[in-house]
């Protein structure tokens, strides 16, 4: 490797993104708050040619290494980015008309998010625990502040606060684990960690280093025991912060988990391999069990992510091709699903006013037929009853943990999937087998409306033609095993 | 014989197009649900009558897949669009597309309420049931099996009785838990076979270790659908609180799903510990029979009478599967069928009176002979098929499954022949008590007979009950190839697996 030379080119389109969000900081001095959707549509404008640049400059199927071997574009990223600029955007996307009606209008928030994505970005093309920490800490930054963006609301500035402490305390315990990593191997790169570990005894210090960065990725996932934060930053956080918080900053986490789990310490998966089974089958059976006694929304969204994060780190656990190529399925089909669920919670209002009970839902089967009928579809679909996408996204990690033989953990996967088809299927009999109390107001913003039906329509004939997201999160797997 | 026509996707999907149609209807509520009606009657007896051409262009000389389509859906992973049936998924498809028209006219009236989406829930689960008697790649089939449940569950959930939510949940909850065990079994399938199709596999010849779990899992889903005594408590309480057409279609077709699942998956996929297992499920459909009839006997609700009768029945069903006998499998599939039509048609014989008098409380009736004499034919008719009288179907169905019963295992047959008996007092016993005796109520006084749409509904039925008891050689003919052939399978994959470890049989 040439330290000399810098190359740069892979990174291109993050360095884009970067100077977007600076320009658009400057569009949103100068105009001001006036200009929220102006920055909105220009963010989510920049999302899409990040995108496009994404495709240019690595395209699938290629492996590069930039600023010196700490950044890694290959098709895992690729996949991983492609999600996480939708996920970005749709949550800009919903933002708006809510900024609007509670009198936030900041011209920060869009550029938060910017901000926030170029830093899962980063995460998932990280080569090292340097750059590794470096795009997380960017994102947890940009995501604490969003978190606490109404300030002048108790809940929402507590949400914050609370997010940012757990959140500082979890990237300690990560930065501990890498300086262990560190001590022990003499190298942060993975690269090289991959291959000084091959063949070889591995010592304590380095597996009390994978534990404690196994912790801090743990909390950013909210896997078991490390989810307290979960609820209360769901239910506290203005609800398209909660949207996001839900979608792309878990896709990046994944993914990320995937990346340091599998590139460095892929040759002692019997290390780590019962960690990953443990916090899997905590989180499926805690996100199942404590779901049900829920009644805000949000909450139960909530409980819902963690349970869902435990089944994507199934296919971590197996720690094979096919279990990464399950876990970049599931969290694609997640994470589309995840935003129409939101873009319907954003849509419960009570005259002009924000509802989050469950019970608030009753009767919408006979007030808004459409949008229970987009609701029973995401339930279902996250349910994982076929032939919904949901399940396809369990399907491909079962498969992995059959693969893998770990039944176990396979069963229990699947009783606790019965056991939490147990409150979705409570919401789909409160919108049909009720009568409603309380109308919700319409007619939806036209955006909203848009966003639920495209996702309703994915998650619905996701069967139909599967091949497309299959091979691209196949090829995405590969490239992680390749390098 | 090969058909340019994919006659079986057409027959599937057609249902959904209807529905398709029927979502887009638009307008005043009256015309709404007008279109809705008429749209959903025609999409399934065009259906219907396309399901016909199926039989038609069925060759009963051979135990071959016919009117196979294949198609490649996840290339990447060897699972295929894969569909074709033989002697003994044919009737059931048959049994799908002529209750469903069935269940449509008999909700005509009494569904009162969104009927828009009502006819919708019904043109999906018939092409859901459909699809899955075709399916022939595991996760296809899987696919299809799990699918009704969710508009099975709206059925139940939003037109049922009183205690419909906690009825929904139920039979959603108890039937997914037994289904997500077999999709784990499937998947192990799959890495140990390297695909889900199912001709495939059955060549592939599992490791006989790993048969056993497979078995187990996939009995965990078939027992509960079917349902097996212990597993059966779902099922009155579903049965009991769908509305009429909901009650059809469950007792009709979903319970055969796990009988089907039986003679199409455990059988020749695991044949060694299908012989293990085999006294297992004896015992269970002896308990089964006696237990349910017993039960039923006591019932004072027409629709959980009923719905135990149904449970005994396919405790005969389970029986005849798993003697492995030319008699006793024809027997059951032949029960499946007369049971799907029998049992289909009490609950509409429920619903006729329901739906006049709003009580399923047989105490509430009586004397129904008086002044609904057209009722109480054709009540009798359904009552004695049900019973097992010779010259309906009932009887050649239990007849023969109870002959396979004796070839196996003499005790078996004796105790199960005990449930015949109990299932002659129950039924007469019901029937007295609601036809017979004095006309002392005034309300029941005022109850009309049958009317235009209902002897429609009942004519097509009466006619198939008779002719499937009186000459049922059509029915058998058509299985007898596939049958002979799923037998002849399993004795040779029993023969080789016996000279390959003569070790283990002398463990066992």
């Amino acid at each position: 490797m040439e330290a000399t030379t810098l190359v740069l080119m892979p990174a291109i389109p993050e360095i884009f993104l970067a100077c977007a969000g600076m320009a658009l900081l400057m569009v949103g001095v100068f105009i001001g708050d006036r200009s929220l959707r102006l920055v909105s549509w220009l963010a989510v404008g920049s999302f899409v040619i990040t995108a496009a640049l994404l495709y240019v400059f690595t395209g699938w199927g290629g492996r590069e290494l930039a600023f010196g071997g700490l950044f890694v574009a290959d098709s895992f990223a690729l996949f991983a980015k492609l999600f996480i600029l939708l996920g970005s955007a749709v949550a800009i996307i919903l933002s708006m008309d809510y900024l609007e009606r509670e009198h936030t209008v900041r011209f920060e928030y869009p550029i938060l998010i910017l901000f926030a994505t170029l830093g899962m970005m980063m995460m998932v093309s990280a080569n090292s625990l340097i750059s590794l920490y470096v795009g997380l800490e960017l994102q947890s930054l940009a995501l604490y502040v969003l978190a606490a963006i109404r300030r002048d609301t108790i809940r929402s500035t507590e949400a914050g606060l609370k997010y940012f402490v757990l959140g500082a305390l979890s990237s300690g315990m990560l930065l501990y684990g890498s300086s262990m990593i560190y001590g022990f191997t003499g190298s942060v790169d993975f690269t090289v960690l991959a291959n000084s570990l091959a063949g070889d005894e591995v010592s304590v210090g380095l597996i009390v280093g994978i534990v404690f960065l196994s912790v801090g990725l743990a909390f950013k996932v909210s896997a078991v025991p490390f989810h307290m934060w979960t609820p209360d930053v769901y239910e506290g956080a203005p609800t398209p912060v909660t949207a996001l918080f839900a979608s792309a900053p878990k896709f990046a986490a994944v993914v990320l988990f995937c990346r340091v789990m599998v590139e460095p310490f892929g040759n002692i998966v019997d290390q780590w391999q019962q960690i990953i089974v443990l916090i899997s089958i905590g989180s499926m059976v805690l996100g199942a069990l404590a779901a049900i006694n829920q009644t805000n929304i949000k909450r139960l969204m909530a409980y819902s992510s963690i349970g869902h994060m435990g089944y994507a780190l199934i296919g971590l656990a197996a720690g094979s091709e096919i279990g990464i190529r399950g876990v970049l399925i599931y969290m694609a089909i997640y994470i589309v699903m995840n935003l129409g669920t939101f873009a319907i919670i954003l849509c419960m209002r009570h005259q002009g006013r924000m509802v989050e009970g469950i019970s608030d839902l009753a009767g919408l089967s006979k007030t808004h037929p459409m949008m229970a009928v987009a609701l029973t579809i995401f339930m279902f679909s996250m349910a994982g009853i076929p032939p919904l996408a949901g399940f396809f996204g369990k399907l491909y990690v079962f498969l992995a943990a059959i693969e893998a033989q770990l039944y176990t953990l396979a069963v229990i996967g699947v009783v606790s999937s019965v056991v939490g088809a147990f409150y979705y299927l409570r919401i789909v009999k409160l919108m049909y087998f009720d009568e409603p109390v309380e109308i919700l107001d319409r007619p939806i913003p036209r955006e909203m409306g848009a966003v639920i039906t495209i996702s309703g329509l994915f998650t619905l004939l996701f069967f139909l033609w599967p091949a497309p997201i299959l091979n691209a999160a196949a090829q995405a797997a590969a490239s992680l095993f390749a390098g | 014989m090969t058909s340019s026509w994919p006659l079986l996707s057409l027959v599937t999907f057609l249902p959904l197009v209807g529905a398709l149609f029927i979502l887009a209807t638009r307008g005043e509520p009256d015309v709404v649900a007008r279109n809705a009606r008429n749209m959903a009657l025609w999409t399934s007896l065009i259906t219907f009558f396309l399901s016909l051409m199926i039989w038609a262009q069925f060759d009963n000389s051979t135990a071959e897949f016919q009117l196979v389509e294949k198609a490649a859906w996840m290339p990447e992973f060897g699972i295929g669009y894969h569909m074709g049936v033989d002697g003994i998924s044919m009737f059931f498809v048959l049994l799908s597309t002529l209750l469903t028209p069935i269940c449509i006219l008999a909700s005509w009236n009494s569904v009162k309420t969104r009927v828009k989406e009502y006819m919708i829930a019904f043109l999906v689960l018939e092409t859901m049931m459909v699809g899955m008697f075709c399916a022939l790649d595991l996760v296809l089939f899987y696919i299809f099996f799990e699918a009704v449940l969710i508009p099975m569950f709206l059925i139940i959930g939003v037109w049922g009785g009183a205690r419909r939510v906690y009825a929904a949940f139920k039979f959603f909850l108890y039937t997914l838990l037994g289904s997500v065990l077999m999709l784990l079994a499937i998947l192990a399938m799959y890495f140990d076979a390297g695909t889900t199709d199912l001709p495939t596999l059955m060549q592939h010849g599992f490791d006989s270790g790993m048969q056993y779990w497979l078995w187990l899992a996939f009995f965990a889903s078939f027992a509960v659908k079917v349902p097996m005594w212990p597993v059966h408590t779902w099922l009155p309480d579903a049965h009991v609180e769908a509305p009429t057409a909901g009650s059809v279609i469950l007792a009709g077709v979903l319970l055969k799903m796990g009988g089907y699942g039986f003679i199409r998956f455990s059988l020749p996929l695991m044949p060694e510990a299908t012989e293990f297992f085999a006294p297992m499920v004896f015992a269970l459909s002896v308990i089964a029979i006696i237990y349910t009839s017993l039960v039923a006997l006591a019932q004072e609700d027409m629709k959980k009478l009923i719905a135990y009768s149904s449970i005994a029945h396919m405790g005969f069903v389970t029986m005849g599967i798993f003697t492995l006998t030319m008699q006793g499998l024809q027997g059951a599939i032949f029960q499946m069928l007369s049971h799907g039509i029998v049992s289909g048609a009490l609950f509409l014989c429920v619903g006729v009176v329901y739906d006049r008098l709003h009580t399923r409380e047989i105490s509430r009736y009586g004397g129904l002979v008086h002044n609904m004499p057209r009722y109480a034919l054709v009540f009798m008719v359904f009552m004695l098929a049900s019973v097992g009288l010779p010259g309906t179907s009932g009887f050649v169905g239990e007849f023969l499954s109870l002959m396979g019963a004796f070839q196996v295992n003499t005790w078996v047959a004796v105790l199960a022949s005990t449930g015949v008996v109990l299932g002659a007092a129950y039924m007469l016993y019901l029937y007295r008590r609601m036809i017979f005796g004095t006309l002392d109520k005034d309300d029941v006084k005022a109850m009309l007979d049958l009317n235009w749409r209902e002897k429609a509904i009942f004519a097509p039925l009466i006619f198939l009950v008779l002719w499937m008891g009186i000459y049922p050689a059509p029915f058998l003919d058509v299985m007898a190839v596939s049958v002979e052939n799923l037998i002849d399978n399993y004795q040779t994959a029993l023969a080789a697996a016996q000279s390959a470890a003569p070790t283990a049989i002398a463990v066992r």
